[in-house]
């Protein structure tokens, strides 16, 4: 392990950790822009977190330690992702510990935990939201395989460093594949990390909510740790996005110094990325729960449709 | 006599068996006795299974040694054979079997309809069946221990042979059995290519036709098929599973199936000289859409041991697609592939060996805390048997292929074999493949599904009935066997690397070719190409998870604080809960039948709004049953009343037939 990608390593962990919140704060304040409404401070998730840790939590009488350990199993999860995926470097000592695939089984594994926490309760609510959650899980985790499939296909590697360095050394250009292959991610990402059109963010109406449904037994500390959590997931997907079809500016092994650059980069497209978020969720309406699986499996289709695209033509 | 430091590996294997053979027989006088038989017999099975899982650790790497036994019919002896496959697989066989055995050892309390003495003997006698069967080595012998596992299973499986359905269940299982008998015994016969010489070392000799190695792997697909439960031979078992004794089920599932997939590893890889393409293509399909048939209705199950049974399918088409991409690499001559994709297929044979024998040792000791098998009647039992539930949680975890247990590895490594597929050189299958990973993307994520409804349902949330509050845990020995079970899924997660080791001397012999040396240069990283390539470090994996864990919490506590009150649930401010208003199981299994509604028969009964006493019912049911063998027990018993007619129960009309076939012989005999 070389001294630099230490230190790589460590900011890396330390900014997911950092502007993970910021981001959800930026995209409710771009979409209360778009909507109309005095936007709350950029810092809101920040204080919302601060507020949660002061609290003391409340547990249900009959929860059993798996639903009080699922936040930390969850919360870990969230951070390894977003240690392995290439932000600022592709110089991490982490990285190698787990892949493309290993990415999408950490994904599962958090997915598991919440879902199963959630029914330790024992509510109607927690099982519909764990029920819910696996399904829009099963459907969108062949998808997102698919996606990364493709971008591994193109680079021959299933490790994401290696994707992101061959791919930043490509030619700017459009590539049909990864176009494919890029709109099935947008579909993904937005299901997986619970935005319109799959589920509201911002209701606790109780018969569309999915990941409130899961998390509302949850409060004090550990409904802090879930919420970091699924800012941490979105920080990574959003990661993720940029890596495979936005890798430019990551910093590599042999030229440390760009990690200097890399981090203006990162925040330059990462508020990009947020504001289109915000402008797509203004622009659509939630779907019924039923109409998910075609909206997801249009994303499996034109992933796979990227994958043979990638295999039969070659670009 | 050979002294006792000269014994090969094989004689201390024929040792093992011996003593399995004799503990089945002290069984015997001891037959209601069950202190004896459970505290003192069941143990002592377990330790020679260790024994034995010991002495096929070491002899994975070594030579081929083959024996002689005296016995089978006069200039028809037993030959005996142990090489690396069958030394992987009697492995797996021992390691699987040590932890149920210690289980089953708690396990028999009661009386379950057969006397515990002749349980004793049947199981032991499946086990030595189970593990003579991977060491045989010529087709007699092969077909000898065969039947035999079959039978002693059969009666394992109607051991509570006073419920009408365990019987039909063993009926149907065993007639399964013997159809697909039927086909590897035919399988031999082309084999040994009219030389009359049956043994195994004879048929690797023959260089066969294209058509009649076709034939004959065809029929070992099928034959092997009807006992590895691949579709649509797989009916016998969602019934026999859930009617067997749960460590029974536990081992038929875990181990029996195994032997299956060794039979077609060993006729399609060794028995066979050369592998045909189209192979490999007719082997994906099957298994990829047993794999996913498998896991559908898995996902739609109330019975907690349905439920497992069909998994088991599932998890069996994902074995059968893995070796069906190693044949058609294998045909192509890439023989690095090939390698890459049967190590994928034997670390699931496996890791499912120990977390689906875990899995149903688990609901074995469900079913004895609360006498429940369903799904409905069931849950919140984290609380009352801790043990179960924890260590259960590792082999659903494990189940649903999630980082960093066993199953992961080798889904893992199977959608790597597919990934570096580009390069066939049809480019027909070049743009199947992808489909093909697609397909198992979906059904590893669907069997996540599965469990979580399984274990969500069992052990957590309300109990649904109140009497589930009495359930007690698992005692001592029921706690060993699971922890044996966990400690194996655990490691086979953790240690790729040096398990891979294990597997290298297998796929040497099968494809010629083995991970072995680029795993071992990886150090703690799986590394099966190259570490640019791919790499997965479950260890690291796990230190990093566990780090954030720890971490968190001290920090947690360290920066606030640790209070913690415990409170009413919340359900947003709902105030009448009842363990009625959780997810019941055909719930959880809706979203399913709803997406994958033509996979199945459905049935639904709809009250009308304005019913007084509603009932809503739905059945789901196989296409398979009404589809495929229901007009054949039609056609059967059409024909069984034809030849009826001959039987007309008058003794002059019998003698008739017999003066007739004598004359009829004679003619014969005459010209």
């Amino acid at each position: 392990m070389s001294p630099l990608g230490f230190v790589s390593q460590l900011l890396e962990i330390i900014v997911a950790l950092t502007l993970a919140p910021l981001l959800s704060g930026w995209v409710n304040q771009c979409r209360a822009w778009l909507q109309n409404k005095s936007a709350p401070s950029l810092l809101q998730p920040y204080w919302v977190l601060h507020k949660l840790f002061n609290k003391e939590s409340v547990v249900a009488e009959h929860a059993s330690p798996l639903f009080r350990a699922a936040p930390y199993i969850v919360f870990g999860c969230m951070l390894l992702a977003s240690a392995i995926v290439p932000t600022l470097s592709t110089d991490l000592p982490l990285s190698p510990a787990a892949d493309a695939i290993a990415l999408v089984g950490l994904f599962a594994l958090a997915r598991v935990f919440i879902s199963l926490a959630a029914m330790d309760v024992g509510t109607s609510f927690g099982t519909l939201g764990a029920r819910r959650e696996m399904l829009i899980g099963f459907l969108a985790e062949p998808a997102l395989l698919m996606v990364l499939f493709t971008a591994s296909l193109i680079s021959q590697s299933t490790s994401l460093t290696t994707i992101v360095e061959t791919l930043a050394h490509r030619d700017l250009a459009i590539y049909p594949s990864l176009a494919f292959a890029g709109v099935a991610f947008a579909i993904v990402s937005l299901a997986e990390n619970a935005r319109i059109p799959v589920d509201n963010p911002a209701t606790h109406l109780e018969l569309t909510m999915i990941h409130e449904a899961l998390i509302l037994e949850y409060s004090g500390r550990h409904l802090a740790l879930l919420e970091w959590a699924a800012s941490l997931k979105m920080f990574a997907y959003s990661c993720i996005g940029l890596a495979l079809f936005f890798p430019w500016g990551v910093a590599e092994a042999h030229a440390p110094l760009l990690l200097v650059l890399a981090l203006p980069t990162l925040l330059f497209k990462l508020a990009v990325g947020g504001a289109l978020l915000a402008v797509f969720e203004t622009v659509s309406a939630k779907m019924r729960i039923f109409r998910v699986p075609e909206f997801l499996a249009t994303a499996f289709l034109l992933a796979v449709i990227g994958m043979l695209v990638r295999i039969l033509l070659g670009v | 006599m050979i002294p006792i430091t000269e014994w090969i590996h094989l004689d201390w294997a024929l040792v093992a068996i011996a003593a399995w053979l004799l503990i089945g027989v002290a069984g015997v006088f001891a037959l209601h006795s069950f202190d004896w038989v459970a505290l003192r017999l069941f143990p002592a099975g377990a330790f020679v299974a260790l024994v034995l899982f010991g002495v096929a650790l070491r002899s994975v790497f070594d030579t081929p040694e083959v024996a002689v036994l005296p016995l089978g019919l006069p200039g028809l002896p037993f030959h005996l054979r142990l090489d690396s496959l069958s030394a992987f697989f009697l492995m797996v066989i021992a390691g699987a079997a040590a932890g149920v055995s210690a289980f089953a050892a708690g396990y028999f309390r009661k009386g379950q309809g057969t006397p515990p003495g002749l349980l004793c003997l049947q199981y032991h006698v499946f086990l030595a069946s189970m593990a003579l069967v991977v060491l045989a080595d010529d087709a007699y012998a092969f077909m000898v221990m065969w039947e035999t596992m079959a039978l002693s299973s059969f009666f394992l499986v109607i051991a509570a042979h006073r419920i009408a359905d365990n019987r039909r269940a063993g009926y149907l299982y065993l007639l399964i059995a013997h159809i697909g008998a039927l086909g590897i015994l035919l399988c031999f016969g082309v084999l040994q290519a009219n030389t009359g010489d049956y043994t195994f070392a004879n048929m690797r000799a023959q260089q066969l036709t294209p058509f009649w190695g076709s034939a004959a792997f065809l029929l070992a697909l099928f034959g092997f098929g009807a006992k590895a439960g691949i579709w649509p031979l797989h009916i016998w078992l969602p019934e026999a599973h859930p009617a067997a004794p749960s460590p029974v089920s536990a081992l038929m599932s875990g181990v029996m199936l195994k032997t299956a997939l060794y039979g077609v590893l060993r006729v399609a890889f060794d028995l066979l000289q050369t592998q045909f393409t189209w192979w490999g293509v007719v082997m994906l399909a099957i298994g990829l859409g047993t794999a996913l048939f498998g896991v559908v209705f898995s996902a739609v199950q109330v019975d907690m041991k349905r439920l497992l049974a069909y998994s088991s399918i599932e998890n069996i088409g994902l074995v059968f697609a893995a070796i069906g991409l190693a044949l058609l690499f294998s045909g192509y001559a890439m023989k690095p592939m090939a390698a890459l994709a049967l190590t994928a297929a034997l670390y699931h044979v496996a890791s499912h060996a120990f977390f689906k024998s875990l899995l149903f040792v688990g609901t074995g000791a469900v079913l004895h805390a609360t006498g429940e098998r369903s799904l409905g009647k069931l849950g919140g039992l984290i609380r009352y048997m801790p043990w179960v539930a924890w260590l259960t949680l590792i082999a659903v975890l494990a189940s649903a292929g999630l980082p960093p247990l066993g199953g992961f590895v080798s889904e893992w490594l199977l959608l790597q074999s597919f990934l570096f597929t580009p390069g066939l050189p049809s480019s027909f299958l070049n743009m199947l493949i992808p489909l093909v990973a697609a397909v198992i993307a979906l059904v590893a994520a669907l069997s996540g599904y599965t469990m979580v409804k399984f274990y969500g349902v069992i052990f957590l949330g309300q109990p649904r009935e109140e009497k589930l509050a009495q359930a007690r845990d698992a005692a001592t020995w029921e706690r060993v066997g699971m922890l044996w079970l966990v400690i194996g899924c655990v490691l086979l997660g953790l240690l790729p690397v040096q398990f891979i080791a294990l597997i290298d001397p297998v796929t040497r012999q099968l494809v010629s070719a083995g991970l072995g040396e680029t795993v071992a240069a990886g150090g703690w990283l799986l590394v099966p190409v190259a570490v640019e390539r791919a790499s997965y470090g479950p260890v690291i994996f796990l230190i990093g998870v566990g780090a954030s864990f720890v971490v968190a919490f001290l920090l947690v506590r360290k920066l606030y604080h640790g209070r913690t009150r415990r409170a009413p649930p919340w359900d947003c401010g709902f105030p009448w809960q009842t363990a009625r208003m959780q997810d019941t199981a055909e719930g959880f299994g809706q979203p399913i039948r709803q997406i994958f509604e033509p996979l199945f028969r459905m049935e639904r009964e709809l009250p009308s709004p304005f019913d007084e006493a509603p009932r809503y019912r739905v059945s789901v049911e196989d296409h398979a049953w009404r589809w495929l063998y229901l007009p054949v027990a039609a056609a059967v018993e059409r024909l069984s009343r034809l030849i009826g007619l001959l039987q007309r129960g008058r003794i002059a009309l019998y003698l008739l037939y017999s003066f007739v076939t004598l004359i009829a012989v004679l003619m014969v005999v005459q010209r």
